[in-house]
């Protein structure tokens, strides 16, 4: 983004509302940032993440990959239960190699049917990994073309690594237990 | 307050997900949709054109195949549809899972003190490179630094690790084609770098070794022998091998131009490694984001060119030489110091004094039943593991159990590039495509 575009921007808001966003140091990150008003960037122990509201999910997913972020590493999601307003967490680290960063980008999904558009399109190596959030946590990627249990068997009901879902235990029968007293 | 919604704590069967139909990947088909996008996707066609597709073919040609779980050259337990014409593959999918064991969820029930014995398990032929991933993250939520000589003694393993690790991808990767000779040589190589291993931890695998904090015990007398001995045998072998490999036509004809993955199909799909590297990637998480003090040894980054089953061996032979290298040089500079960092919150007292102070003898209970606690906050920890980016997503709520636990398992995401290397290859090429990959199950399940 041009220094022309950037105060334009800045005027476009308006002077008692301007509030010292916090932007990160990497000129590809800042610029990146920069054209998403709505995307926070926080500093997790030294690492950049992108806070983005679940809407804006694909969209600033192309930016990243336009911006240099070639490598969708990972896909993943956190259940955070009663702790947050929305109940789980996705969240997609991304790989520039060109650039030699990462970035994290996470949402959040609603506790009732918790949905977020796949990264499948823009990344097809978010495939394996959002088939295996969906099957771990119930998260639905939207437009992802074959989100079916991955890790799991078919036949599996509820998602093993949600916190409602106990850890348990199977009684196991031993063959011969009968005759033990 | 009403309005928020109804807490569902307990799950009920039946109540999710209702419009959402079961799999089918029982059925002898790859995928019910196939629309022209999905049939791109699985001939490779997403990312480049190199399917040709032809619709003079009989119909009755095609089949699908089962392929695994139990098939000897599937690594263990992947199972593979694949979509036949002929003697030609279509489309291939993977079916994984058969050995997944909850891994993940393990780890939230484990302290951060017991994780280790946990994430271990994972990639069972470089547990060494799980576990420092795993205490990279712990280490860095705690924003704690170990000392050198624990730097020094977790690059000194993980390189033997990658080592050993090379040398049984090099054994099966010449078992399947039918070299067998290899897989015995190079399953006694690394017995070599096990032993050693047993020397230092204890255990031949699941080491539990690289511990957060440090590692948990000094190298043990005489380590410097034993590497050596290893530095001094494994280079003049491994010249055997690859004069054994390379003068033999078989082999060749059999590697060469196989499996060919190019260069955008791999960064496209998420997939490092030596994998990334036989396409001309040059991309190494030592030199590029380099973690552990890795970045004061000199070493190279193989690369290939092809993509191809060849390239893949090939680099994986010149990694075993630079990893050599590293090895070599971490003897020669291992500083002096303790091998833990000397932090009460994480690291026991020494086993002396548990026999003459009671505190040290409740402190060291504490740790080992309680765990300690780690501040609240998430992070991203990845090393270059044998087999690619293995990555650590650790979250922590504050309390001594991880909140969240997730490893990026390379071999896992490294399979989905097993349908673009054999599109429109042939049947009998399957095994050497497979091999060269080098999944390991216990990692791609998890």
């Amino acid at each position: 983004m041009t220094d022309e575009t950037r105060s334009e921007l800045e005027e476009a808001v308006p002077e008692e509302a301007v509030v010292e966003r916090p932007l990160p140091e990497n000129q590809v990150l800042r610029d990146l940032f920069a054209r998403f008003e709505d995307v926070e960037w926080v500093d997790s122990l030294g690492q950049d993440v992108a806070q983005v509201p679940n809407q804006r999910w694909l969209e600033f997913g192309s930016a990243a990959k336009a911006a240099g972020f070639e490598v969708c590493a990972d896909v993943t999601a956190v259940d955070w239960m009663r702790q947050r307003p929305d109940r789980f967490e996705v969240v997609a680290n991304l790989l520039s190699m060109q650039h030699r960063l990462r970035l994290r980008m996470i949402t959040t999904a609603p506790r009732l049917e918790p949905t977020v558009a796949s990264l499948v399109p823009i990344w097809p190596g978010a495939n394996f990994p959002e088939r295996e959030a969906y099957d771990m946590f119930g998260v639905v990627f939207e437009g992802h073309p074959d989100l079916t249990r991955i890790l799991m068997p078919d036949e599996w009901e509820g998602h093993p690594l949600r916190k409602d879902f106990g850890v348990g235990s199977v009684p196991v029968q031993f063959k011969e237990s009968h005759k033990v007293n | 307050m009403t309005d928020e919604p109804k807490i569902l704590d307990v799950w009920v069967a039946g109540t999710e997900e209702p419009e959402l139909a079961p799999t089918d990947e029982g059925a002898q088909e790859i995928s019910v949709d196939e629309s022209e996008h999905r049939l791109d996707e699985q001939f490779g066609r997403v990312v480049e054109d190199d399917y040709v597709f032809d619709d003079d073919a009989d119909v009755d040609e095609r089949m699908i195949l089962n392929m695994g779980p139990q098939h000897p050259s599937t690594h263990g337990v992947l199972r593979l549809q694949i979509e036949l014409e002929g003697e030609t593959i279509r489309r291939t999918k993977p079916i994984i899972g058969y050995l997944h064991t909850g891994m993940e969820k393990t780890g939230e029930q484990l302290n951060f003190s017991q994780g280790g014995t946990n994430v271990t398990r994972m990639d069972y032929l470089a547990p060494f490179h799980n576990e420092l991933a795993y205490s990279l993250a712990v280490e860095r939520l705690l924003g704690i630094d170990v000392p050198p000589r624990a730097a020094a003694i977790r690059v000194l393993l993980t390189e033997l690790n990658r080592v050993s690790s090379h040398l049984v991808a090099l054994a099966t990767n010449g078992m399947d084609i039918g070299a067998i000779s290899m897989m015995i040589y190079g399953f006694r190589d690394r017995e070599q770098i096990l032993a050693f291993f047993e020397k230092t931890s204890g255990l031949r695998m699941n080491h539990n070794f690289i511990r957060p904090g440090g590692v948990a015990a000094d190298l043990p007398p005489g380590w410097k022998d034993d590497v050596a001995e290893i530095l001094a045998g494994l280079p003049r072998r491994l010249q055997q091998y690859d004069d054994l490999l390379e003068n033999n036509p078989i082999w060749m004809a059999r590697t060469k131009g196989v499996g060919v993955i190019s260069a955008e199909e791999a960064t496209a799909y998420g997939i490092t490694g030596p994998t990334l590297r036989s396409t001309g990637v040059d991309w190494d998480i030592r030199k590029a984001m380099p973690y552990s003090g890795i970045e004061q040894y000199e070493f190279e980054v193989a690369l290939g060119e092809n993509g191809d089953v060849y390239d893949r061996y090939r680099i994986r032979m010149d990694e075993i030489a630079e990893s050599l290298k590293i090895i070599e040089q971490v003897m020669d500079t291992m500083p002096k110091g303790d091998y833990r960092v000397d932090d009460r919150k994480v690291t026991p007292p020494p086993r002396a004094r548990i026999d003459e102070s009671m505190e040290a003898l409740i402190h060291h209970f504490k740790l080992f039943t309680e765990g300690y606690k780690v501040p609240a906050g998430e992070t991203y920890v990845a090393v270059e593991s044998p087999r690619g980016e293995l990555g650590c997503y650790l979250v922590s709520d504050g309390e001594a159990r991880p909140y969240r636990m997730h490893t990026r398992a390379p071999s896992f995401y490294n399979l989905q590039a097993l349908p673009i290397a054999m599109a429109d290859s042939l049947m009998a090429d399957t095994v050497a495509t497979i091999a060269s990959l080098d999944p390991v199950m216990g990692d791609v399940d998890r």
